[in-house]
């Protein structure tokens, strides 16, 4: 049977490159190498009952199947027809697509936002603002021998990004942590066997030493590769680490300010700050310090708290200032699997990365203002073109309602809370799986995403839908002019 | 009935990430995103069981979802819900002029709602956004 080798995650932005995927007759039968995610996706993104497989358009309060054609010609009328309309999405879709997107959005006068306004917004705004000391993931992989994921659960939502470049990786120069942590999960078996034990014997409850303490622990200094997570609560990747630090929710910016202090040598006049020790912040700031090389992960916990960009505004700085004193890098962890794709096309198109109004007829970039969420709260757009992504679900309710009245185009090969609240539906090919495209992995390194068997019949690619409307949007508008 | 006070956070989890790949309408996905997780104390305090149904409010809206005791305690007055249609009708649409909404460390109430039903997709998108 068939096996392709080295095929592109179409998940996740850390975008592993080394899955192997059996195809037998145009169907998948098994991937190897792919985490629970990206296995589920691979084995269940042909079921029929939750793909889109024919074109729909609402017609009496209904979605009623119509052809190809009566879908491009109602979408192209819908946005040559619409003064502001919204075209967002992007992140699970290839550039060559976004490419075009950019494109439609120019002819329409409308605006083009990706799912990083709601994702990695504040942090590109805070890049934009301080700069970003950064790397890509293999010089982790082989140099990194201190790791930090903050406000980030990998486990969750990037499975394979500790096994493949941080922790559990084997660098050319930093060993797997790996064993270490296999040897540490025995004992801590076999602690809780004990105290069970105990409990039946002395009948009462004998409690186990928390991760979280006021020290880092004794065989932290001597481990070679050290991970630590901070979090404000104990998720699946903080059982990972060799040290989780608990942060009261919201409260994130000071504790990065007071690490700053502290690599600055500088001294606290407080016992806690954001629900953390001191003298544990001590050790912390100590760690930083005497690495080699250190990397700063930060994930949405950062970006969607108090403070937003002014958040990660203080942990690149905290990066900037370890670099006085060491080598210190830091990364966003993205989460879409083109989600950078999607801010590099916009920046190379338009100058912006996101957030961008052609309605004066050229680029304008103001997010608060221009991003997709201000604008339906503001009741401003009056359609909207959504492609692979599903703002009915991740939307606030308020910006939702503005959406789904007026006229909504959906691109999507699933069926989700936005194409059922769609009044235009086209059922596309999975990029990755179905269709070939590029992608760019969180550190910005683009992969070519592979096709692997043939979409049915009826769905098409996402770049070819969006130039099918594109040249019938270009044909109103002549009509119109003429 | 006793209302606690808590600090509402939405993110991901892996079981809300393959089971959107099931499909967003399955019965798996709802099962493991219609949920909030609980710092087993705050259960006690709230007097309900694992499994049966409360009322999440904040002052953008309220939902009915399953509690679930979290296996991430201790976080007492932390509620934790996976990103889905149930829990963003309630998040906080503010920006700050970022174009990021607040969701995380949303200020919200829990109450024990026995007698309530966990709506589906389909019923919580006719009761929140109707189409005409």
């Amino acid at each position: 049977m068939p096996v392709i080798k080295n095929v592109t995650c179409p998940i996740c932005g850390t975008l592993c490159d080394d899955l192997d995927v059996t195809v037998k007759k145009n169907v998948i039968i098994d991937v190897k190498n792919a985490c629970a995610v990206s296995e589920a996706k691979f084995m269940s993104f042909s079921n029929p009952e939750h793909r889109n497989l024919k074109p729909l358009i609402r017609k009496k309060g209904e979605l009623t199947e119509v052809s190809f054609d009566e879908a491009v010609k109602k979408s192209a009328q819908i946005l040559a027809d619409a003064s502001y309309p919204i075209l967002y999405g992007w992140s699970c879709t290839s550039c060559e697509a976004i490419r075009v997107g950019v494109e439609i959005a120019e002819e329409v006068g409308g605006v083009i936002d990706n799912t990083s306004t709601v994702c990695h917004g504040p942090s590109i705004l805070s890049i934009q603002n301080v700069g970003i000391p950064t790397c890509t993931l293999g010089q982790i992989r082989h140099r990194a021998d201190l790791i930090i994921y903050w406000a980030s659960d990998p486990y969750s939502a990037h499975p394979r990004h500790m096994e493949r470049y941080t922790a559990f990786s084997e660098g050319r120069f930093q060993e797997s942590g790996w064993e270490h942590y296999v040897a540490r999960l025995r004992g801590i078996l076999g602690k809780k066997r004990l105290s069970r034990a105990s409990e039946r014997v002395l009948m009462e409850e004998v409690s186990l030493p928390a991760i979280a303490g006021k020290k880092l622990p004794p065989e932290f200094e001597t481990k070679k590769r050290k991970l630590i997570v901070v979090d404000v609560r104990k998720t699946r990747s903080a059982e990972l680490a060799d040290f989780f630090i608990q942060v009261e929710p919201n409260r994130d910016f000071e504790l990065i300010q007071a690490l700053r202090l502290l690599v600055r040598d500088e001294e606290l006049e407080v016992d806690k700050v954001a629900g953390v020790p001191v003298e544990l912040l001590e050790g912390v700031a100590d760690a930083m310090v005497r690495c080699d090389f250190g990397v700063l992960f930060f994930g949405v916990g950062l970006t969607m708290s108090s403070g937003k960009q002014q958040n990660i505004d203080a942990a690149i700085a905290l990066t900037r200032d370890l670099n006085y004193r060491t080598k210190f890098a830091i990364m966003p962890m993205r989460g879409h699997f083109n989600v950078a794709g999607a801010n590099v096309v916009s920046t190379w198109q338009t100058g912006y990365p996101f957030a961008v109004d052609f309605s004066q007829g050229y680029p304008r970039y103001n997010p608060g203002e221009t991003s997709v969420v201000d604008i339906l709260c503001r009741d401003e757009a009056n359609a909207g073109l959504i492609i692979a992504s599903d703002p009915v679900s991740n939307f606030p309710k308020e910006a939702v309602q503005n959406l789904v009245k007026n006229p909504l185009i959906v691109i999507d090969p699933v069926i989700s809370p936005t194409t059922m609240m769609a009044d235009v539906v086209f059922p596309s090919a999975f990029v990755g799986i179905e269709a070939e495209g590029t992608a760019y992995r969180m550190d910005r390194v683009p992969l070519p995403m592979k096709k692997l068997v043939n979409p049915p019949p009826t769905c098409l690619s996402d770049k070819e839908i969006l130039q099918r409307i594109l040249r019938q949007v270009r044909k109103i508008k002549q009509r119109r002019k003429a | 009935m006793s209302t606690i006070e808590v600090t509402l956070l939405t993110g991901r989890t892996i079981d809300q990430g393959t089971t959107k790949e099931h499909g967003k309408l399955s019965d798996e996905y709802r099962e493991n995103v219609a949920i909030c997780e609980m710092d087993p104390n705050d259960l006690k305090e709230l007097d309900v069981k694992e499994n049966s149904n409360i009322r999440v409010s904040t002052k953008h809206g309220s939902v009915i979802v399953k509690v679930k005791e979290s296996k991430r305690a201790p976080h007492p007055k932390i509620a934790y819900m996976p990103y889905s249609l149930w829990v963003n009708i309630i998040v906080n649409p503010q920006t700050h002029g970022t174009g990021m909404p607040s969701f995380k460390g949303i200020a919200a109430e829990i109450q024990a709602a026995p007698t309530e039903k966990v709506p589906s997709i389909p019923q919580l998108l006719k009761q929140t956004f109707r189409k005409e």
